[in-house]
């Protein structure tokens, strides 16, 4: 997402959107989908609507396609209502999560599919075949059927079949889940690139927070129907609006206490926030191995089909699943011991808040943090790359004493998981920059971690 | 030891009782009446002129099979049955598709329901399903006196002993062996198929023909080849709700078993009746072949 | 269901009327007092008392259910071995032909079957009644028994039988304790088939029967050939009486175990 002329038509009090959600509410039964939601989606954008399973998202993209109704409010496309629009009179194309491709049709076919729909010029359908073709490097494949191609080849196929009508909005639910984890980076680059170039406005659904922080030009997260924060990725990741965004991206330490304001000695006005672009690498996943070829028996098809019309007789009430033993209870981990009283720290900027968060523990200072909150409870969301891990007290404003209790070794980056003197545990991040060997810090070590005084956002509770 | 005495139970078992008869079978249909004819059955002589027994016996193999393709009664027998069991496989198939689309299209909790239902019936005794027709197709039956009641005919219909009546108790009884495959087949269509079809552009009639139906293809083949074999040899729906014009070749093979006690022509009628039921077979066979290799 | 239309609606209510309203009639009409079947002239349970009274078919019933019981348990023993040498006893000599005979007893028209089935017992001399039709059912329905066994044998897992070997187990006692318990709803559901089967049969039956062996569906068929009898209307609503009760419970016991399998998966600690 590196334009040099910035692409921010949301701050911009000029620009039109294309979708515009109203106060729009979704209701299936008792149960509220999506409540008095508004939101205005920008032309161009890559916008992104994160969050958990249930929290909605996927009924506001079915109510852009057009697969469900609003209950209440309004959706417009260019200006114009479409919330009753129904789905095959929209300009607007869905990729399918699972890809939804046809599976007694060639890619071929399953891209000219829509456009069949609308035109009979055969030129026509084979020149924008061919040229989604191209833009998806499917060329080669175009006579096989779907089930002939690969994982990643099928995700390009459904792309390049909703992208054929040269739709306004294209909608993409969940549209690298199947893939995995490396292809999935491969694509999310490409979807950017595909986008760019076609300059249409996607909207992806997603649960998978870094591949939204990754291709989306804004980000929505939303919980139980309610948008909680829009903003770039950028502003989600290091200025979060609250807890539950700060913990759904990223990975962060909070740190509950209770606030108390400084004396200002100078205006604690915004600090530039020093911007590390680095989404926390997860463990990668594990590829569930693939069973050996086992050549089994296969009844022949008559039999089989006879079995499966006949036997369907007593299938109702026969349960054919072998029954399963529980797994077993994993075993409680071992108690860590308590860690050493800390030693104070020495500087201390001016301004902001100190939050008093164990009993026996230096208050954290957070010089950014707002004076009014004095009093109230608060929490300090610490991303664990600004939290530094070392053997030797250092100097710096916010120091605590722990110990090791775990690494996370990934390569790159290691996380220390540290075990403070109350028993509470913080993650702090090293970037391994000498081999293994020479590392210094290891299990049960005691150490000191330490932040700056800005490195926290300051959230109400 | 175990491994042999394992095998060799059900392989001797249908050896003896499978493959020994059926070799008899086509022993007899290649020998003459004289040496097929046990001792202990009397030779009953038709007087009706179907067979002139005596003609044809007694010398080459194959004469049965000649006979056979001699006497125009076969011919049209087999031709009969074909047409027959063509017909009314259409005609299941036109009966059952709705019924099957409209169960999978069913809120997922009756489906199970839905399905008991369809079942139930092939519990029920075959013999009492074909039955049942009678009581309802006879000229003074249920039928009858619904229509002249509500005055829609004066004269009753003769439905029963027509090829109609086994066109109705072909699909009948074989209904459920339609709708199971195609319910299947249509069960397991994904939604949001039909969802990208409208997102492209398609009205549900269209989304129906373009997807839903070539998807439902395999059911449907399927279907009709489990309706259209057993149907193609079947004898109690033609003896109970056909007329003595019916000809179909389970009837004839029977007729000539226990009516005519021809033994090596109803031999050589149920070889050809086999050799002719390969085909469908062997088409089945490999389309259901073709649709797991794309179901893979 | 969204796309739950007034066309699906009247295609279920038309095809169930189509399926079940012959049976229904079936079953009223039993009740009717006159003799001429399709006259109705009151009601009247005079034609159960008929049958109870008819020793013909009581006796025929009875041959029924003794072939029945005993070609099923026959069948499902064979069917059951069957299954297993498909799908385990890997290659031997004569595979091909062995699933080939397992299968075409399955679209052999029964004309067929029973023609060739009695030409063998006469051939050998073998004196047809009780046993030749019980012979002629369990060849046709260990056929079916296998079909439903094998096609759950090849979704088993065979690592539990290794498992068993593992653990000491020998050959048989792991069939025995692993194999057969988890495959037993199949295994009874082949019984249950082979039964219901035998029960139905006519044709071949017909050909394989001897003297004092009339079965039931041979007795109905002779009876109803000469056209509709209120006997007969009494007779198949008691038979469409059993097997409805029958699938009645069958659906209800599923019901349950459908129940406490939820609960049990339910119960189970999660695993992600």
């Amino acid at each position: 997402m590196v334009n040099e002329t910035r692409f921010a038509p949301w701050d911009d009090p000029e620009a039109r959107p294309l979708i515009q959600f109203r106060g729009v509410t979704k209701r299936f039964g008792d149960f509220t989908a999506i409540d008095d939601l508004t939101l205005d989606i920008y032309p161009r954008e890559f916008f992104a609507l994160l969050g958990p399973s249930g929290c909605g998202k996927t009924t506001m993209m079915r109510m852009l396609a057009g697969f469900e109704e609003p209950t209440a409010g309004e959706i417009l496309l260019d200006g114009r209502d479409i919330a009753h629009v129904p789905p095959n009179r929209r300009p607007v194309n869905m990729m399918f999560q699972s890809y939804a491709l046809f599976p007694h049709l060639s890619v071929w076919d399953n891209i000219a599919f829509g456009l069949r729909r609308e035109s009979r010029d055969k030129a026509a359908i084979e020149a924008r075949v061919e040229e989604m073709l191209r833009l998806t490097r499917l060329t080669k494949f175009a006579r096989r059927k779907p089930h002939q191609i690969s994982g990643g080849q099928r995700q390009r196929v459904a792309l390049a079949r909703s992208l054929a009508k040269a739709p306004k909005l294209l909608l993409l639910d969940e549209p690298l889940g199947a893939l995995d984890r490396k292809l999935r980076e491969e694509t999310q680059f490409e979807l950017m690139d595909i986008q760019e170039k076609t300059g249409t406005t996607f909207v992806i659904v997603t649960h998978d927070q870094e591949e939204a922080m990754t291709v989306a030009s804004r980000v929505a997260v939303m919980d139980e129907g309610r948008i909680v924060q829009v903003a770039t990725p950028e502003v989600i990741y290091e200025a979060p609006n609250s807890v539950y965004v700060a913990d759904f991206i990223g990975d962060v330490n909070l740190l509950r206490g209770t606030a108390r304001a400084r004396p200002a000695e100078t205006a604690p006005e915004d600090q530039p926030q020093e911007t590390q672009q680095a989404a926390p690498d997860a463990m990668p996943e594990q590829v569930p191995a693939t069973k050996p070829g086992d050549r089994r028996y296969q009844p022949n098809a008559l039999g089989m089909r006879l079995h499966n019309t006949l036997a369907r007789v007593f299938g109702a009430w026969i349960e054919d699943e072998p029954k399963r033993l529980p797994a077993p209870e994993p075993a409680a981990a071992p108690k860590p011991k308590a860690a050493p009283a800390p030693a104070p720290a020495p500087d201390i900027p001016p301004g902001g808040i100190e939050i008093d968060w164990a009993q026996g523990q230096p208050a954290v200072i957070a010089a950014n943090g707002e004076p009014a909150l004095d009093g109230k409870p608060v929490v300090l969301a610490l991303r664990p790359e600004k939290v530094s891990i070392a053997k030797d007290r250092p100097v710096a404003p916010n120091v605590l004493g722990g110990k090791v209790i775990d690494i996370g070794y990934l390569g790159n980056i290691s996380t220390y998981h540290v075990q403070l003197s109350d028993g509470s545990m913080v993650k702090a991040q090293a970037t391994n920059t000498r081999r293994i060997a020479r590392r210094d810090i290891t299990w049960e070590d005691e150490v000191w971690i330490s932040f700056s005084a800005t490195a926290g956002v300051v959230l109400a509770e | 030891m175990r491994r042999a005495l394992l095998i060799a139970s059900p392989y001797l078992w249908l050896l003896a009782l499978f493959l020994v008869p059926f070799a008899i079978v086509l022993k007899i249909s290649l020998s003459d009446i004289a040496l097929a004819r046990p001792p202990y059955m009397p030779q009953w002589h038709p007087g009706d002129g179907l067979v002139a027994l005596g003609e044809f016996l007694g010398s080459l193999d194959f004469e049965n099979f000649v006979f056979l393709t001699q006497d125009d009664l076969y011919w049209k027998a087999y031709l009969s049955s074909l047409r027959i069991a063509l017909i009314s496989t259409a005609l299941t198939l036109l009966v059952g598709y709705p019924i099957a689309y409209g169960m999978a299209r069913a809120a997922p909790e009756w489906r199970p329901t839905l399905l008991m239902l369809v079942i139930l019936p092939f519990w029920t005794s075959f013999l009492i399903r074909v039955y049942s027709w009678m009581g309802i197709l006879s000229t003074e039956g249920v039928l009858n006196q619904f229509l002249t009641g509500l005055g829609l005919i004066s004269e009753p219909l003769q439905v029963l002993n027509t090829n109609t009546a086994v066109y109705i108790g072909i699909v009948y009884t074989y209904l459920p062996f339609m709708i199971l495959p195609i319910y299947s087949a249509l069960e397991k269509l994904d939604d949001a198929l039909l969802e990208a079809a409208e997102d492209l552009g398609c009205n549900r009639t269209e989304a129906f023909w373009l997807v839903t139906f070539p998807l439902s293809r395999t059911g449907i083949v399927a279907g009709c080849f489990l309706v259209f074999i057993p149907s193609l040899g079947e004898f109690v729906i033609p003896s109970l709700l056909g007329g003595s014009d019916t000809l179909m070749i389970g009837k004839i093979l029977w007729e000539e078993f226990f009516s005519n006690r021809d033994w090596p022509v109803a031999s050589a009628v149920a070889v050809i009746l086999l050799l002719i039921l390969i085909v469908p077979i062997v088409l089945f066979q490999r389309s259901e072949e073709k649709a797991r290799e794309a179901a893979k | 269901m969204r796309r739950f239309s007034w066309f699906n609606a009247t295609s279920l209510t038309l095809g169930f009327a189509f399926l079940y309203l012959p049976m229904i009639i079936l079953v009223v009409y039993s009740f009717n007092d006159s003799r001429l079947v399709t006259v109705w002239a009151g009601f009247s349970t005079k034609w159960y008392g008929e049958l109870v009274r008819n020793e013909e078919f009581l006796d025929a019933a009875w041959v029924t259910v003794r072939v029945a019981f005993f070609s099923s348990c026959l069948a499902t023993v064979l069917g059951t071995m069957a299954a297993y040498v498909l799908v385990r006893a890997g290659r031997f000599r004569g595979r091909t032909l062995f699933s080939g005979m397992i299968y075409a007893p399955l679209v052999m028209p029964e004309v067929i079957t029973g023609l060739s089935l009695l030409l063998l017992f006469i051939g050998i001399g073998l004196d047809r009644g009780v046993f030749t039709v019980v012979l002629a059912h369990t060849t046709f329905a260990m056929c079916y028994v296998s079909v439903v066994v094998s096609s759950r044998l090849t979704t088993f897992d065979t690592a539990l039988e290794e498992a068993a070997l593992d653990l000491g187990a020998s050959q048989f006692d792991s069939f025995r304790l692993v194999t057969l318990p988890i495959i037993a709803p199949a295994v009874i559901s082949g019984w249950l088939l082979a039964f219901t089967l035998s029960l139905d049969d006519l044709v071949i039956a017909s050909f394989t029967t001897g003297p004092g062996a009339t079965t039931l569906p041979i007795k109905v068929f002779s009876a109803v050939r000469l056209g509709v009898s209120p006997e007969i209307n009494a007779l198949s609503t008691i038979m469409i009486g059993i097997v409805t009760v029958g699938v009645i419970i069958a659906s209800l016991i599923s019901k349950r175990a459908a129940v406490a399998q939820a609960r049990d998966e339910q119960a189970a600690p999660r695993t992600t």
